[in-house]
């Protein structure tokens, strides 16, 4: 068996390849997929029309898989053993097949004008038929349909919801739920038609849709119609193929995702498995997985799955979990607030069935671990919000991330076994809270319960994390190390300590960094202000905001550069990093270089590093805004900010993003009607692509944001934590963020503005005031005894014309 | 015992070193937040650069500590054995201080 083809490259084939190459498969692996790209989140899709990219939706190819995008098969030649594409055929050992499923369109007077909601292309026209369009309907009130509304709402529609059933989402919530659902949508400005069915999409004279009647002869105006009325399995292929097919559709599998031909297999939401066809990724992954397994021999088996649901739908939470009905039923509604919360109890009282929640989906992970367990308490308290139901115990066998069928005793494991000490070990361990991520808060209680004490200790001098002594130290009015230890610490700090409160102290008053006793607490880049090489020779870099540098002062830099032997080097942020210094040369390097105009870029320290950005509309006849002075203005406002790690930023032009802004911690990208706002994003170790934090910002909103953003960061992060890892640790993550720091929800903005205001207004160039200070210049020596007399271990070898560090004798 | 002037005891930084050169060998000498002296050989073992004089000076469960400012391994400014691997020690040097100026001994 060395040749596995695959059929259909979504979200189910890619979890097919990845899991076989997790295993170690080593034959061949072949998809074929009739999109132009390669497997993508679906569950984010709707992003995509919010400014994610197709890139970033989609999912790394495993090594060694080879793909045919843009190829359709169209049939199966059991006999030989080989697909048949257009370009050939495909010989197989194993065959899989991942060919998902189609929208249902119904076939009424017009349909053809209507659009669906599923690849990345659907959203592309949908986007082109928004732009001449005020109103938009989505048929089908299910979960897909609501997001497809929002995404129309969101392209500026005003949208409808038509819905067949008396109430939306019926597969989720019962009638009551429904009702508090639609309030809820109802006030976000759109309409809701429910028990409503479509007759005709009407259009006019020249074929342009103007609205969709309803069976009572009524029409609701829009000029876009989206269909989201279900899915129909993509079965066409094994049905040609004579392979066993459901009466309503679906490739008949067996508990392996074998189909009536052992040598193929089908999963995903093409698969009628024991009678049902599923349409959530959580099911279709293990599906995959299953497949995956047995193709190795081993013997998992897909025994049905847990549909439970958990979303946040128009800022609305929905969730259900277990089943929808039971012997008994208890109830919480509050229609004030929005909330409807019910619990499905056995007729004993004992056994918890199930449950549906509108507007508060806190019940769905504390209690869908206990369905078909015996109830952990009374259901009255776990209705109520901030009753005992987070001090639940879990059973080992209870699920927690339904996405990758997880358990709590998995779990335990993971963190017992395997060491996992915090949730991103968990997830690297386990899988569990890497698709829908509602499971996480689960984890988190399960970390804290596990006995593993997450000490936040910044280290044995100090018991408190970095954002507590932060604010120990703002309240308080420490303005000393010694101070700060003596009074709520012990021990004399060490190198984890005390660069991290010299950082502190730098954002808070912004004095100095080598004034008095601070000289004693910085690491030795900050102490000579310069960035220390393997050799113990140093590397200066002079900031160049925005990368922009007259001709005049380039030659500066070059003279400098050959006067003084050192190797040069164009840096990834735009600037010239100076290699090869020995500590006495640098006040020497820094009086030329602070003569020619130029500041100390902070390349060394913990604090802003450089506003990179592409030449903009001054220039590029794509560029729409004026890029390279947005990121001077920046690079200027925020130099010399101290922080809890390095703070990287560019600003781009146009959405052609030639700065690579969502690389940065704060990036920045011109609309036509503004700046787009990204945060959190990585290069490094672990690349992450920033998420976008506000659109089409104002000049100033951008600055006021930027400003708060910042210094809500400098506040609350853990020493040297990026912003990246930062913004994935704050429980309700972006959406918090927002609240904080544009709705001021924590009261904090006036203060946030105020510290930076503080920062501007003090800031001072560091190198030109060592310059300035006998005192400090002092400490530029190689010996304390011997001040002229250079380092003797210093010694260079040369490489393509220039200096490299070399071993001394 | 031959003891080589290195600084006044003035001039140095409490919790800072400063590296003196002693014929060919360099020396560390720390002053700590109590003012004692201490005196390490320079050169960090782990990298082969002469740099440990800029460590940041601090304690481990009590004991004087300096950090070598490349890769951050902790040494014992009393014993010069490094804290964070037990193999690996760097030379201790006498150190003194006599009319108010520092000396050391190597």
């Amino acid at each position: 068996m060395n040749r596995i083809v695959v059929v259909g490259y979504g979200p189910a084939a890619h979890r097919f390849v990845e899991t076989l190459a997790d295993k170690g498969f080593d034959g061949r692996i072949t998809v074929i997929g009739e999109e132009p790209r390669p497997a993508y989140d679906r569950v984010a899709l709707t992003s995509y029309l919010s400014g994610t990219s197709a890139e970033d939706l989609t999912y790394p190819v495993p090594g060694g898989v080879v793909t045919r995008l843009n190829t359709r098969a169209t049939g199966i030649d059991r006999q030989a053993g080989h697909v048949v594409t257009g370009d050939g055929a495909e010989p197989y050992d194993v065959l899989v097949l991942a060919t998902g499923s189609a929208p249902f369109v119904p076939p009424v007077p017009g349909a053809e004008h209507a659009y669906v909601y599923r690849t990345i292309e659907d959203l592309d026209a949908i986007r082109v038929a928004a732009k001449d369009a005020a109103e938009g309907v989505v048929v089908g009130g299910g979960l897909l349909g609501l997001e497809a509304a929002d995404a129309l709402r969101a392209l500026g529609l005003k949208a409808h919801i038509v819905e067949m059933s008396p109430w939306l989402m019926p597969r989720q919530v019962d009638e009551g739920g429904g009702s508090v659902l639609k309030s809820h949508i109802e006030e976000l400005g759109l309409s809701v038609h429910a028990g409503a069915g479509v007759q005709e999409i009407v259009t006019d004279g020249k074929g342009r849709v103007t609205g969709l009647r309803k069976p009572d002869g009524t029409v609701v105006d829009a000029q876009v119609v989206v269909f989201s009325a279900g899915i129909r399995p993509r079965d066409e292929l094994a049905r040609s193929a004579g392979l066993a097919v459901g009466e309503r559709g679906g490739i008949v599998v067996d508990s392996a995702m074998r189909t009536s031909d052992p040598a193929i297999y089908a999963v995903g939401e093409c698969a009628l498995a024991g009678g049902m066809i599923y349409g959530l990724v959580g099911p279709c992954n293990t599906m995959a997985e299953v497949a995956a397994e047995q193709i190795m021999g081993g013997r998992a088996a897909f025994d049905g799955a847990d549909l439970s649901t958990k979303l946040k739908l128009l800022g609305v939470e929905v969730a259900q979990f277990g089943a929808m009905d039971g012997a008994l039923d208890v109830t919480y509604m509050d229609p004030v607030a929005g909330v409807y919360k019910k619990l499905f109890i056995s007729d004993d009282a004992r056994t918890l069935l199930g449950g549906i929640c509108v507007g508060d989906a806190s019940p769905y992970t504390t209690l869908r671990p206990f369905v078909g367990k015996p109830l952990p308490a009374p259901p009255s308290d776990l209705l109520f919000t901030g009753s005992g139901a987070a001090n639940l115990d879990l059973p080992d066998d209870a699920q927690v991330c339904s996405c990758n069928n997880v358990c709590a005793g998995d779990i335990r494991t993971a963190i017992a076994g395997s060491g996992a000490a915090d949730v991103a070990g968990i997830k690297a361990c386990t899988r569990a809270g890497t698709t829908c991520g509602s499971c996480v808060p689960m984890l988190k209680q399960l970390l804290e319960k596990s006995g593993v004490e997450v000490s936040k200790s910044l280290c044995e001098h100090f018991t408190y994390s970095r954002a507590e002594l932060f604010d120990i130290v703002r309240v308080r009015k420490i303005g000393t190390f010694s101070q700060l230890i003596t009074e709520h610490g012990q021990g004399r700090g060490c190198d984890i300590c005390k660069p991290a409160v010299a950082s502190i102290l730098a954002s808070l008053h912004n004095g100095h960094v080598l004034e008095g006793e601070r000289a004693a607490l910085q690491d030795t880049n900050d102490a000579f202000l310069a960035n220390i090489q393997k050799n113990g020779t140093y590397s200066v870099v002079p900031r160049i905001p925005g990368g922009e540098i007259t001709p005049d002062k380039l030659i500066v830099i070059g003279e400098v550069a050959r006067d003084f032997g050192l190797y040069t080097k164009i840096t990834g942020g735009q600037r010239i990093d100076l290699f090869g210094a020995r500590v006495e040369q640098l006040p020497e390097i820094w009086r030329r270089l602070v003569d020619a105009g130029f500041e100390s870029g902070h390349a060394y320290g913990k604090a802003l590093r450089t506003v990179k950005s592409c030449v903009g509309s001054t220039w590029c006849r794509y560029g729409v805004q004026d890029s390279v002075g947005m990121a001077i203005a920046l690079e200027l406002r925020y130099r010399g900010l101290r922080s809890p790690h390095k703070i990287k930023s560019a600003v781009s032009g146009c959405a052609r993003e030639c700065a690579e802004a969502r690389s940065k911690d704060f990036g920045i990208i011109a609309t036509e009607q503004g700046w787009n706002l990204y945060v959190g994003g990585n290069g490094g170790f672990r690349p992450r692509h920033a998420d976008l934090l506000a659109k089409d910002l104002s000049t100033d909103e951008l600055i006021r944001t930027i400003d708060r953003f910042l210094m809500f960061y400098i506040r609350t992060a853990d020493r040297l934590q990026r912003t990246a890892a930062w913004i994935e640790s704050l429980d309700g993550g972006l959406d918090y963020l927002r609240e904080v720091i544009m709705q001021d929800s924590l009261g904090l903005c006036a203060d946030l503005d105020a510290q930076m205001e503080h920062h501007i207004a003090t800031y001072a160039d560091e190198w030109q005031a060592t310059l300035d200070d006998p005192d400090k210049l002092s400490r530029f020596v190689s010996f304390v005894n011997a001040p002229g007399v250079p380092d003797p271990s210093i010694v260079f070898g040369s490489e393509r014309g220039q200096i490299r560090p070399a071993v001394a004798r | 015992m031959t003891w080589t002037p290195v600084c006044d005891y003035d001039a140095m930084l409490p919790e800072r070193g400063v590296c003196a050169l002693v014929g060919d060998v360099q020396v560390a000498v720390f002053r700590t937040y109590d003012g004692a002296l201490h005196a390490l050989a320079n050169r960090d073992p782990f990298s082969g650069a002469y740099v440990l004089s800029r460590g940041i000076v601090g304690t481990r469960k009590g004991e004087p500590t300096v950090a070598s400012p490349l890769h951050k391994q902790v040494f014992s400014l009393v014993s010069g054995r490094c804290l964070d691997e037990d193999a690996v020690t760097v030379p201790v040097y006498p150190v003194r201080v006599a009319g108010g100026c520092v000396e050391v001994s190597v």
